[in-house]
């Protein structure tokens, strides 16, 4: 600001006509940015708080109107059986598929720094093509594959091998072990190399190095990504609709044949609470990075917003 | 200090960088692994497949024939309408998401870092969830189509089950990959820009369409194609808020891959998708960047 009162100190006389108009309509346009942003944001939270609201609702079908508060249908939702099985489903898919996907994402990320020219190229095509290629198409390709080579293992060998939590687990981590590369690989590449050198210059094994400069500064997007994972394990439909067996559904199937068949208050309870478990792990994820930054003596803390829009 | 430093990385470097090749190998594998198995081996057998004959109970039976191309060719209403709704919606959401990046990108610090976490929130929450509450929020008892009803006295208004809904929904669930990079490229602008653009006499819509808009092309291309990849391929929001009638690309690969059971008809279907996107995808990237001397813009 102080800059240009500089400049204007010296022109203002010698200003084209144009500025003064451009000004008069300044509080208009200014006002229509803020009206935008809070249309946009009233757009973007309107769903969730009517889900969240009609969790809450008495009335026995979703769509009546507000009869009273209540927590009768959270407690519905957790006696039924499928919504039990589908909930510990998604937690048992989930949890591997973060565990795997971070490890082998950030070791990948690591080793692509010491190969040399065409690999790393080969792995940006597979990562680029990941993103490229529309879920849908993967994940049918994926079936017809597990399909085919099931067919055809189980007529050599007379096993029985189908779909089921591993072929879920499998396919989720494809997607994810993208998304930890990409985090970590960022994370890497902005890393300050100078603590790296001057570890081993102070005549640490490689190994030392590793433990006391280059994780501790990567933890941010190994959390990020490890958290990312596991939500996008325990929210994905498209995936795992196509993927998995007839004991492996998840919770998201559950709320999808539910919708199919008219959303109840149970369907609102059940949503609710998976908004919860993915909320809880947000917090969870920033309070790791607040007490990390903060053990590591840095300044300001790095918010899971950066990480995640860092990309 | 200056003559040592330079010695010691001299030293120090090459043993880090030829580095013992088994561990190099050992922290790749597992990720090639994946990628082979799980994004090579599916997409190939697709290609393969997409040449082959419907066996009689369904499935893939091996042959060499062109009709499934053919095929996919001439029916291709599903993905004509895909087409239509991907670039609707990708403008829809660059019309909505360019004023709110600028409006966040003008903010103050702290109230910068309060806008982004609160579009965070939605985005990280199940897209699933999100999407059905539609239904109650244009439904015809509690929700949109009701009120107008009631305000125009009109018998039936009818907004679930049409294009409409679906476009709704197709907005409303990728706006935020669409604000994100608009947002990254207008908060690293040299706001300085902007002033003497000013000083030089410009006005507001000059100043934008000649420098803000410049700046944030990079941002507003990487938005445009984050949107319109997972809208062309979308198979939830038209089963959900489309009741299934608004046919897209992805509606059309479920049919033929589980309900036909003609794996090489949707195999062809699937090939023609993905070669249509990546041209598609080029060939926009390229028209951004014609003109320009340094190529700035790029797929990511």
């Amino acid at each position: 600001m102080t800059a240009p009162a500089i400049v204007a100190s010296v022109d203002r006389t010698r200003l084209p006509a144009s500025r003064p108009r451009g000004d008069r309509w300044g509080p208009l346009v200014e006002g229509y940015f803020r009206a935008h942003a809070w249309i946009v944001y009233l757009f973007l939270y309107l769903p969730i708080f009517v889900v969240i609201l009609f969790a809450f609702n008495s009335a026995t079908v979703a769509t009546a109107d507000w009869e009273g508060f209540s927590f009768r249908w959270f407690g519905i939702a957790l006696d039924d059986d499928v919504v039990q099985t589908t909930l510990a489903n998604s937690f048992i898919i989930a949890i591997p598929n973060a565990i795997l996907a971070t490890a082998f994402g950030t070791m990948a990320a690591l080793g692509l720094q010491r190969v040399g020219k065409r690999v790393r190229g080969a792995f940006d095509v597979l990562t680029y093509m990941s993103v490229i290629v529309p879920e849908i198409v993967i994940a049918l390709a994926t079936l017809v594959m597990f399909a085919t080579s099931f067919d055809t293992l189980n007529k050599w060998f007379g096993i029985k091998l189908s779909l089921g939590y591993p072929t879920v687990i499998a396919a989720h981590v494809l997607f994810n072990l993208s998304l930890v590369l990409l985090l970590v690989r960022a994370r890497l590449s902005g890393m300050d190399r100078t603590f790296v050198e001057a570890s081993a210059d102070l005549f640490a094994t490689p190994w030392r190095t590793f433990v006391q400069i280059t994780f501790p500064q990567l933890l941010p997007a190994i959390v990020a990504g490890f958290l990312l994972s596991f939500t996008f394990s325990f929210d994905d439909y498209v995936i795992t609709t196509f993927v998995s067996g007839p004991g492996s559904s998840t919770l998201p199937l559950f709320i999808f044949g539910q919708v199919k068949r008219g959303v109840t208050p149970e369907t609102n309870a059940v949503a609710t609470m998976m908004l919860a478990v993915t909320m809880a792990l947000l917090l969870v994820g920033q309070l790791v990075l607040t007490w990390q930054s903060r053990r590591a003596g840095r300044r300001s803390a790095v918010t899971m917003v950066e990480i995640v829009t860092e990309r | 200090m200056a003559t040592v430093a330079p010695g010691q990385t001299a030293q120090s470097r090459p043993k880090r960088r030829r580095g013992p090749g088994l561990l190099t190998a050992i922290l790749v594998l597992p990720a090639a692994l994946w990628y082979a198995l799980l994004l090579v081996a599916p997409l190939v057998i697709v290609f393969i497949f997409s040449f082959g004959i419907r066996a009689k109970n369904g499935g893939y039976a091996p042959a060499f024939v062109l009709d499934n191309y053919a095929r996919a060719v001439q029916k291709s209403e599903p993905f004509i309408l895909s087409l239509e709704m991907a670039i609707f919606g990708t403008i829809g959401c660059l019309l909505v998401a360019l004023p709110l990046a600028y409006f966040i990108a003008t903010r103050a610090r702290r109230r910068k870092g309060l806008l982004i976490l609160l579009l965070v929130i939605p985005f990280w929450t199940s897209f699933l969830i999100r999407t059905y509450a539609w239904l109650l929020i244009l439904g015809p008892d509690l929700g949109l189509a009701g009120l107008l009803q009631g305000l125009t006295g009109a018998d039936k208004i009818q907004i679930l089950g049409t294009p409409i809904a679906v476009m709704i929904g197709l907005i409303y669930g990728y706006l935020p990959l669409m604000i994100f990079p608009l947002y990254v490229t207008l908060e690293r602008m040299d706001r300085t820009l902007v002033e003497a653009s000013k000083d030089l006499g410009a006005g507001r819509w000059a100043t934008f369409r000649q420098v803000t808009l410049p700046v944030a092309l990079p941002g507003l291309v990487t938005g445009s194609i984050l949107v319109f990849i997972p809208m062309m391929g979308e198979y939830v929001i038209p089963q959900i808020l489309g009741y299934g009638r608004t046919y897209l690309m992805g509606n059309a690969l479920v049919t033929d891959f589980l309900e036909a059971r003609n794996w090489p008809q949707g195999s062809a279907r699937a090939v023609f998708l993905i070669v249509v996107m990546i041209v598609t995808i080029a060939g926009y990237v390229w028209f951004v960047n014609r003109g320009r001397t340094t190529r700035d813009v790029s797929v990511l």
